[in-house]
């Protein structure tokens, strides 16, 4: 995995609550046996009309939209299905974090496993950047703060190995098989 | 000694590795499912690094989501239809027989969806630790267990490591005293509990469902409860083992025997918490007061009583639903147009939810226009019912009646409704597209499913069976 210690971008801004991973990946685009290349599926049913033409009123499909990494998002976004096709299809299409007051548990889990950033911030900044979609934002992973364009910087909560993993681009297998020691002492005690 | 709760001794009994500040938990898992949807990736990561599966002998993997449920693609030697779902059941096959993992084959007389038959072969025990790359793996803590989904790169750690590293959530406790009134089923009761703490009302947090209600309740009727704990954002649903629980078990292919099954027993009845135990949170709901539930909207927590009315709300989220949905703020439920009904998933396709279904279709037909899917959830459930008669019951109907698997709950192995269509559904996600690009989708118990197929509306079972 890529190290990350910084996201510059303008934002892309989705506010609508509780969108869940069946609108972010439709379940017909699991059937694949690769995590590649999902990026076409995302929000597929929102993005496209039924003859695969893209709507020109979905956010994602405004020229603005175009490069944007950081992906502003309504309340309790990524909620449903555990499908980790989620975050990939978010990272094949070039978003790297989700900003948001509240982020699904399961789809926060399988997003720092894939170098997307899920992001809590409070109701205030979460209003103002509802309200000004495309602004300039920065978000640090290792002071994990998020600086808005007027200097405005506030925190955000970063599970300590999640952030030690992406700031030095591991992932978590190698540290769960160097603790191989530890799980064989395990299994040898509850089996005596 | 400071009470423990039931979540709590579990936790414990498993930490392999104590989180810290700087590391969470090393949890050991004592049982992992896998399907064939999410795990191909997972494999390819184990033989991308030359890794094996540490412990073959605690996964158990099975065909259930992009699998076809008709009888011709399963049986009859008609190729699977969609080619990339055929690419995903021969792929788990190959990945099972080079892993050397337990694989439930398409003809596997014991197949079935991966929650229906983990507890069906006794394999699913109190105590446990399961995951599954499936978010409703929730419903094994009926048995008194930490069951709880995960997403592929988990399953390939847990493949190559039988544990995962997790942050301890916090625990909530849902209290049902009272008793649910007849004709009132688990779904109707989950779907109240959804609708009153909201899908993100359990976020962070593993819900213990207690009370008199609960306790009062069959392990299919627990299991479809925790079965929905993630329809309401919860990490996991559970249920304090009791003696309804240990004689669902006694028996079963995968259940301990003789010495161990006593020894298991003693184990069991220490899971439950500790008198006084205090939780992070707390809701309390009155049983006697649920009636018959359904949704109305595009989340699971957008339900209302059967004969209630849709809320009159005017946020955009809301709005946007209904406009979805093809509803106005403040219409009756009842009486709506129904175009297809299905009774299936690892929600509600149980034998007795089959039963309860085939009771109200017993000598009626389907209403003209209706379609209707009855899929049983396990191979086992089907020959059960059919013992019973009971695929008699919904083919006299005009239903049509398949092999198992997760079939119209998520629309991804041919079953499907048509756009714009109305489906009573007895799965657990009424998503935008759940079943189908443009389908609508209405949750609701198997006796509200089966009065919706007789009537082709909306329908308070109960008028059907005065």
């Amino acid at each position: 995995m890529q190290a990350i210690h910084h996201i510059r971008s303008r934002t892309v801004v989705l506010p609508a609550t509780d969108v869940d991973t069946d609108q972010i990946i439709p379940a017909r685009f699991l059937t694949t046996t690769s995590r590649d290349g999902l990026g076409s599926a995302l929000f597929a049913d929102w993005r496209f009309d039924a003859n695969g033409h893209p709507r020109a009123d979905f956010v994602l499909n405004r020229p603005e939209a175009a490069g944007c990494a950081i992906l502003v998002a309504g309340r309790n976004f990524g909620c449903g299905s555990s499908r980790e096709h989620a975050p990939w299809a978010l990272h094949d299409f070039g978003i790297r974090a989700v900003i948001s007051t509240a982020i699904a548990d399961i789809f926060s889990n399988n997003s720092l496993k894939n170098g997307l950033l899920p992001v809590l911030i409070d109701e205030d900044t979460h209003g103002w950047l509802l309200a000004h979609p495309g602004a300039a934002v920065e978000i640090d992973v290792e002071a994990t703060t998020v600086t808005l364009p007027d200097g405005r910087c506030v925190k955000f909560p970063l599970e300590a190995f999640a952030r030690h993993c992406l700031l030095h681009g591991v992932d978590e297998l190698g540290y769960l098989l160097s603790r191989a020691p530890a799980i064989d002492a395990w299994e040898r005690a509850r089996t005596r | 000694m400071t009470a423990l709760s039931m979540f709590e001794k579990i936790w414990q009994a498993h930490e392999v590795v104590p989180e810290s500040a700087e590391t969470p938990a090393v949890l050991y898992i004592d049982l992992h499912l896998v399907h064939e949807v999410t795990s191909p990736q997972a494999f390819a990561l184990l033989r991308g690094r030359g890794i094996s599966v540490r412990r073959p002998d605690l996964t158990l993997a099975t065909l259930d989501h992009s699998t076809p449920t008709d009888p011709q693609q399963v049986f009859g030697g008609v190729p699977i239809r969609i080619e990339s779902a055929a690419r995903q059941v021969a792929e788990l096959e190959r990945n099972a027989a080079e892993f050397g993992i337990d694989l439930l084959g398409l003809k596997d007389e014991r197949r079935g969806i991966v929650h229906i038959i983990g507890p069906e072969l006794g394999a699913t025990q109190p105590g446990m630790t399961i995951v599954c790359g499936d978010s409703h793996t929730s419903t094994h803590g009926a048995f008194g267990m930490l069951a709880f989904g995960i997403g592929t790169t988990e399953v390939g750690h847990v493949l190559a490591t039988q544990c995962l590293l997790q942050r301890k959530p916090k625990t909530l406790a849902v209290e049902v005293s009272g008793r649910l009134a007849s004709a009132v089923g688990a779904k109707d009761l989950v779907l109240a509990i959804i609708g009153q703490i909201g899908v993100a009302g359990g976020a962070g947090q593993v819900i213990e469902y207690c009370g008199e209600a609960i306790r009062g309740l069959s392990m299919d009727e627990r299991m479809t409860v925790c079965n929905m704990s993630i329809e309401a954002g919860a990490r996991a649903g559970m249920i304090a083992p009791d003696e309804t629980t240990f004689e669902y078990l006694r028996g079963r292919a995968r259940a301990p025997v003789g010495a161990a099954w006593e020894r298991a027993l003693d184990d069991w009845r220490r899971l439950p918490g500790d008198a006084g135990v205090a939780f992070d949170s707390a809701v309390t709901l009155d049983a006697s007061l649920i009636e018959p539930m359904i949704s109305y909207g595009t989340n699971p927590g957008m339900v209302v009583p059967i004969g209630g009315r849709i809320p009159e709300r005017d946020d955009e989220a809301f709005l946007k639903a209904l406009r979805y949905m093809g509803f106005e703020p403040g219409e009756a439920l009842a009486g709506k147009r129904v175009d297809v009904v299905f009774i299936g998933s690892c929600t509600n396709a149980r034998l007795s939810d089959l039963r309860t279904a085939a009771a109200l279709l017993r000598g009626r037909r389907l209403a003209r226009g209706v379609r209707m899917l009855v899929v049983p959830g396990s191979q086992q459930v089907k020959r059960a019912a059919e013992a019973e008669g009971l695929h008699d019951v919904f083919t006299a109907a005009g239903a049509e009646w398949r092999e198992s698997g997760c079939s119209m709950c998520i629309g991804m192995n041919g079953d499907t409704a048509v756009a714009g269509q109305y489906v009573v559904s007895t799965s657990n996600r009424n998503f935008e597209g759940r079943q189908g690009q443009g389908t609508r989708t209405l949750l609701a118990s198997p006796a509200t499913a089966a009065a919706a197929a007789v009537t082709g509306r909306i329908t308070d079972p109960r008028e059907l069976m005065a």
